[in-house]
């Protein structure tokens, strides 16, 4: 077992009560709105922030255990702490702060060298400047670099992206993918972006105000058809895992093998047989009973029907399984009365491919460098 | 030019200031470490007590010297018995006067300095691998830096321009604690001293002038070497 909690703290309104297991996967997610406990759980984790019961193991070694009086200070803990805004030491040099963790750690316990760490992330050039001459994305790589160099045991990585625009996020994503790739070492990611998460994640824990609403491997969680209150109505949308079969140039997409047939998608970067993973929205799918004819929509997936959740007003969820994996459909109540749907019942996804743009499919791990 | 005895007065003055931020900056540093970073109760009455030298008329600061520490006094008998130190009527006791005087312009500025710093960077050390002294020592004091050193240069100032608490506590002595406000005092008390007088003014004028600027210009090669 990687990470293993039981928590509970109070502070005024706000009471967390959140138990969270990861074993075998390398990045598990903790998803929520703000305010939901997210960066509670990680400050908890590194010691910043003491639960009042509880118990924190991170590989074996016990952090915190209100049972057995245990409490390590944040130095013993050996955690890599990745915040939202670098935090890099001002009066220090980029060279100086990504050696300040490497050079408190024991000689033995230093399997990350700085070489390594400096090309992964791009650093060399940085190496001299002060932190308050480098851009926002190059301070986070340096803070990246620094958590990593500091041979944490697990790397807590809270919301490193939400102070960067667009682009920098762009930017830093790739890296973070390949320190995933590269480095075994566990993480321990926080976002409320659910792209980020999509791309990065094995394992979802979706926090809701101080509690765990759900949690397991990405793919399943996200195919639950009963969370929609959870993601909100436009990020709710199951995720299905592909492979990129080729590329039409011509029309700009990409087209993509799915358990559930052929699938076309805006162009993404990824080689031909790379795996990607493709968010599909329940609200951009919907349900036909017999093949459509002479239609726009591009995508047509085949599947049955394996559950429906009735919402409170007009709409409903369908859970389609296309041959194991699932897909969300979001429709309404008429439709389920008119097309007689029920589980079981053969079905028709159909898919507009302009639906699927940025931020809904993206190489999965390795794709690009594999 | 200056007559030797003015020379003397200051680079008595001098000394006496030096000596009076030197001993006082330790102290400053952890009161003003504690005020920032540390939550406990009775923060405001400590933070009282720091300040209570800028709000006291120097005088009676003079007065609470001089019945703790003089040789008759609790602490100042003991001093004397034990190490045989003397502090009224002896320089080092102009000195401790005004780095009693100093102690609050020195706190205020280092407290500033690390309230401005971001307690995070704390934080980020700690999980970093380095314990809470190593924190202080490699984080917390250089972010302090601007403070520390702007401090002590307004404390240098006014420790060099104290007047009130010195002659109270170990008065007007030539050569001893006669420092340059006091040489000012006595040369307008002399018949025929004015000129004298608008000499050592002279003198004081001049090097509050070179206190102010070099603060000025320190602080602005340290802010930019942190980039604030």
């Amino acid at each position: 077992m990687i990470l293993d909690l039981a928590i509970a703290k109070r502070r005024g309104d706000f009471a967390l009560d959140v138990a969270v297991a990861a074993a075998g996967e390398r990045v598990t997610a903790l998803f929520g709105a703000s305010g939901a406990g997210k960066s509670t759980v990680v400050q908890a984790i590194a010691g910043m922030l003491r639960p009042d019961r509880g118990h924190i193991r991170v590989d074996g070694t016990a952090f915190f255990d209100t049972g057995r009086r245990i409490d390590l200070p944040p130095e013993r803990r050996r955690v890599g702490y990745v915040f939202q805004d670098a935090k890099l030491f001002p009066h220090l040099s980029v060279r100086d702060n990504l050696r300040y963790g490497w050079r408190r750690a024991r000689a033995e316990e230093r399997r990350i060298a700085v070489p390594p760490v400096v090309d992964l992330l791009a650093l060399g050039p940085l190496l001299d400047r002060r932190p308050h001459t480098l851009s926002g994305g190059e301070r986070q790589r340096v803070a990246l670099g620094r958590a990593l160099l500091a041979q944490p045991r697990v790397l807590l990585m809270d919301e490193p992206l939400a102070a960067l625009d667009a682009p920098r996020k762009a930017e830093i994503l790739p890296f973070i993918e390949r320190l995933r790739d590269e480095f075994a070492l566990p993480i321990v990611y926080v976002s409320h972006a659910l792209d980020e998460v999509v791309r990065l994640a094995d394992a979802l824990v979706v926090l809701d105000r101080g509690r765990v609403r759900a949690a397991g491997p990405l793919i399943e969680v996200m195919g639950r058809p009963d969370l929609r209150g959870l993601f909100g109505p436009v990020d709710f949308g199951a995720v299905l895992e592909a492979v990129v079969t080729g590329h039409e140039g011509r029309y700009g997409l990409s087209v993509l093998a799915t358990p559930g047939g052929e699938l076309r998608v805006p162009r993404i970067d990824a080689p031909v047989g790379g795996r990607v993973r493709v968010r599909i929205r329940s609200r951009d799918a919907a349900l036909a009973l017999d093949p459509p004819s002479r239609c726009s929509v591009v995508n047509v997936l085949t599947g049955t029907i394996a559950g429906l959740e009735l919402h409170g007003g007009a709409g409903a969820t369908a859970q389609i399984d296309l041959n194991g994996a699932a897909l969300l459909a979001d429709i309404t109540r008429l439709s389920v009365d008119r097309l007689k749907l029920a589980p079981g019942l053969a079905v028709h996804v159909l898919i507009k491919a302009v639906a699927l743009d940025r931020g809904t499919a993206a190489p999965d791990r390795g794709a690009i460098d594999g | 030019m200056p007559s030797p005895v003015e020379i003397e007065a200051l680079l008595l003055s001098l000394r006496v200031a030096a000596v009076a931020v030197a001993g006082a900056l330790p102290l400053a540093v952890l009161a003003g470490f504690v005020l920032a970073r540390l939550p406990f109760p009775g923060k405001t009455l400590l933070d009282g007590l720091v300040h209570l030298p800028l709000v006291l008329p120097p005088v009676v600061i003079g007065y609470l010297l001089l019945i703790t520490f003089g040789t008759r006094a609790p602490v100042g008998g003991w001093l004397l018995e034990t190490f045989g130190i003397r502090l009224v009527f002896d320089w080092t006791g102009a000195a401790l006067a005004a780095g009693v005087v100093c102690f609050p312009f020195l706190v205020r500025a280092i407290r500033l300095s690390l309230e401005a710093a971001d307690p995070a960077l704390e934080a980020a050390a700690r999980t970093l691998g380095a314990g809470r002294g190593d924190v202080f020592m490699s984080i917390t004091l250089p972010l302090m830096l601007p403070g520390v050193v702007a401090g002590a240069i307004t404390a240098f100032a006014a420790a060099l321009g104290e007047f009130g608490a010195i002659i109270t506590f170990v008065s007007n002595i030539p050569g001893e604690t006669r420092t340059l406000p006091l040489a000012i005092y006595t040369a307008l008390q002399t018949p025929g001293g004015e000129t004298a007088a608008a000499r050592l003014a002279g003198l004081s004028i001049a090097l509050a002038l070179a206190g102010l600027i070099l603060s000025e210009v320190a602080a602005r090669r340290i802010r930019r070497g942190i980039g604030r």
